[in-house]
């Protein structure tokens, strides 16, 4: 009989409230009639701000939970606050987007809360087998979710793409496990690292096991070389999917990445900071320098993903208190930049379609300021320049690589992201240097701007976001330095 | 007694020829069965392992490993059908509305 305790329920309540109502909602999606559907939409915003409330009550504490398989931690706190606050931006998104695009609105609650709940589980699982557990409830919800459309055939090919090779990265990810169970003994965190006390360093099987986990999450963060998946996912998804994957799903699998490999193979450093310092770097190369050749803002903006991966990793290559607070703050703040970005990319329609060519931006200025301001604060946020929350994001990323005497590579870094500039702000210059065309058949041409104030509302919150938060860093930069793991 | 090794290069030939069927196999139904192939050889490594470190924790794995696979086969095919709805095909190499 395992020990129990009401106090365990008490520290998941968070958990309970997001998938309890997740799977509520599939239950009563199909006896809502057409016309109230959007009740389902502020029933999940309700759960969802619920559940924000008791994670922040929840806040400081530190205790291990059923047994110690689950921890309730100021760590896994800090990234469910995130989680929690990025699902309720993108459900207001996809309220408005997805009425657009004619998409079933019921469903698509469900699954964002049933996601976020597998990545609620995944940054708090203590024990590789619930992380794995949260990974795959997350990756097959997001499946689902990547094909939303699915009279839209880009979107099944996206889903279908997703699922060929997400799966396979799960099945990679747990052959690793199998190994380390097999060479420590435990599937625990704490017991792998006890383990692996008493093991050679180089040792071949604990090696093959590390790239396994490596190849594993690095297919999650979208690494290079584990991201052909990206840019088409990215592309097919309907664009309020692609906001969801590009930020909270990437900061989900950088949680569960860094809490595995601090606490389980921390006591083995050595051997991984080489293997993620290469993938760092050719992440950060390849993805900066594909994105310059991008037709398609999704898909430009996935290679973008894909280089601050690589910028996020240079964080766990440091792999001390300063790299874990670096990679946490820098997801944070990436969440409200990416966010905004793609939320401007829904609001762009041409015909009955989205506009989401870069040319479409063409003179989008002349059409509608406040679109192409906002626009341009992302962009510059994206690049890394003051005073927004992309340059306070880099600042402490470099800053503990600098601190780790890694300075060489803190340069490399800066200099691609002088390189990413080219891209970032060639989508600025097209919004204010050019004319919109007035013929069919010229760029720009026929290109409305759709606002709703459930799209105006997440994109003032993530400007503000990334404004004040690039001007006032120090109470976020102070959560996640005391949100570190131990 | 049949050694762990042995049990190890099985578990490795099984999960081998599931990844290579995944990258070198074109129908998108073969390439579900190659992915179950490598999640079977991950179990063999789990009830190996538990056998012979006396532990149970590697058999209950199995159990969740089983359960997840069968619910990801569940939407994979979902995902198959309304492919094929769309396309009439499962070939992978006609997924080519985006550079793969």
């Amino acid at each position: 009989m395992i020990p129990f305790s009401p106090g365990d329920l008490l520290a998941i309540l968070p958990e309970l409230i997001v998938m309890g109502v997740g799977c509520l909602l599939l239950v009563i999606d199909p006896l809502t009639a057409e016309d109230r559907k959007e009740r389902l939409v502020y029933i999940s915003l309700a759960a969802l701000a619920v559940a924000f409330i008791a994670q922040y009550w929840l806040l400081g504490l530190r205790r291990p939970v059923f047994s110690g398989l689950y921890v309730l931690d100021p760590y896994g706190t800090f990234w469910k606050l995130l989680l929690i606050l990025v699902a309720g931006l993108v459900i207001l998104l996809a309220k408005a987007h997805l009425k657009l695009e004619a998409i079933d609105l019921g469903e698509f609650n469900a699954f964002i809360l049933l996601s976020l709940s597998g990545m609620m589980v995944m940054v708090s699982g203590r024990d590789l087998l619930v992380i794995y557990l949260g990974l795959e409830l997350m990756s097959i919800s997001l499946y689902i979710m990547a094909g939303f459309k699915r009279f839209e055939r880009r979107s099944m090919e996206a889903s279908a793409k997703y699922f060929i090779l997400g799966s396979l990265s799960s099945g990679i990810l747990l052959y690793g496990i199998s190994l380390l169970y097999g060479r420590t003994g435990s599937t625990m965190l704490s017991g792998i690292k006890a383990g692996l006390a008493g093991l050679p360093p180089h040792d071949p099987i604990l090696l093959l096991a590390m790239i396994l986990l490596v190849v594993g999450f690095g297919f999650k963060v979208s690494a290079v070389p584990f991201h052909m998946w990206t840019p088409d996912v990215y592309e097919g998804a309907p664009t309020s999917v692609t906001a969801y994957l590009a930020v909270a799903s990437k900061a989900a699998s950088f949680a569960a990445f860094v809490r595995v490999f601090m606490e389980a193979l921390g006591g083995v450093k050595a051997n991984w900071q080489v293997l993620l310092l290469i993938v760092s770097i050719a992440t950060m190369v390849l993805g900066n320098v594909v994105a310059i050749v991008q037709t398609n803002i999704k898909r430009m903006l996935a290679y973008s993903s894909i280089a601050h991966a690589g910028y996020a990793l240079i964080g766990l290559v440091v792999a001390d208190a300063a790299g874990v607070a670096g990679v946490m703050l820098y997801l944070a703040l990436y969440a409200f930049m990416t966010l905004g970005a793609f939320t401007v990319v829904t609001m762009l329609r041409k015909g009955g379609l989205e506009g989401d060519e870069i040319e479409d931006f063409t003179g989008l200025a002349r059409r509608n300021k406040w679109a192409a301001l906002l626009m341009l604060l992302f962009m510059i946020s994206l690049t890394g320049i003051p005073p927004t929350a992309g340059f306070i994001g880099k600042l402490y990323i470099f800053m503990a690589a600098v601190g780790a005497h890694l300075t060489w590579l803190a340069v490399l870094a800066v200099i691609f992201a002088a390189v990413s500039a080219y891209f970032y702000l060639r989508i600025i210059m097209v919004m204010y240097m050019r004319e919109p065309g007035e013929t069919a058949g010229t760029p720009g041409h026929n290109v409305r701007i759709v606002a709703s104030p459930a799209i105006i509302a997440v994109l003032l919150v993530a400007a503000a976001g990334v404004l004040v938060l690039g001007i006032f860093p120090d109470p976020l930069v102070k959560a996640a330095q005391s949100a570190i793991l131990p | 007694m049949v050694p762990l090794s042995y049990y190890m290069v099985l578990s490795a030939i099984v999960f081998l020829t599931g990844f290579v069927g995944v990258l070198i196999r074109r129908n998108i139904i073969i390439l579900l069965l190659s992915i179950e192939l490598m999640l079977n050889a991950t179990n063999i490594n789990f009830v190996a392992f538990s056998h012979y470190l006396n532990d149970v924790s590697g058999q209950v794995f199995v159990f969740f490993t089983l359960t997840v696979a069968a619910a990801e086969v569940a939407v994979g095919l979902a995902i198959i059908i309304a492919l094929y709805r769309g396309k009439a095909t499962v070939n992978v190499e006609d997924l080519n509305l985006m550079k793969w």
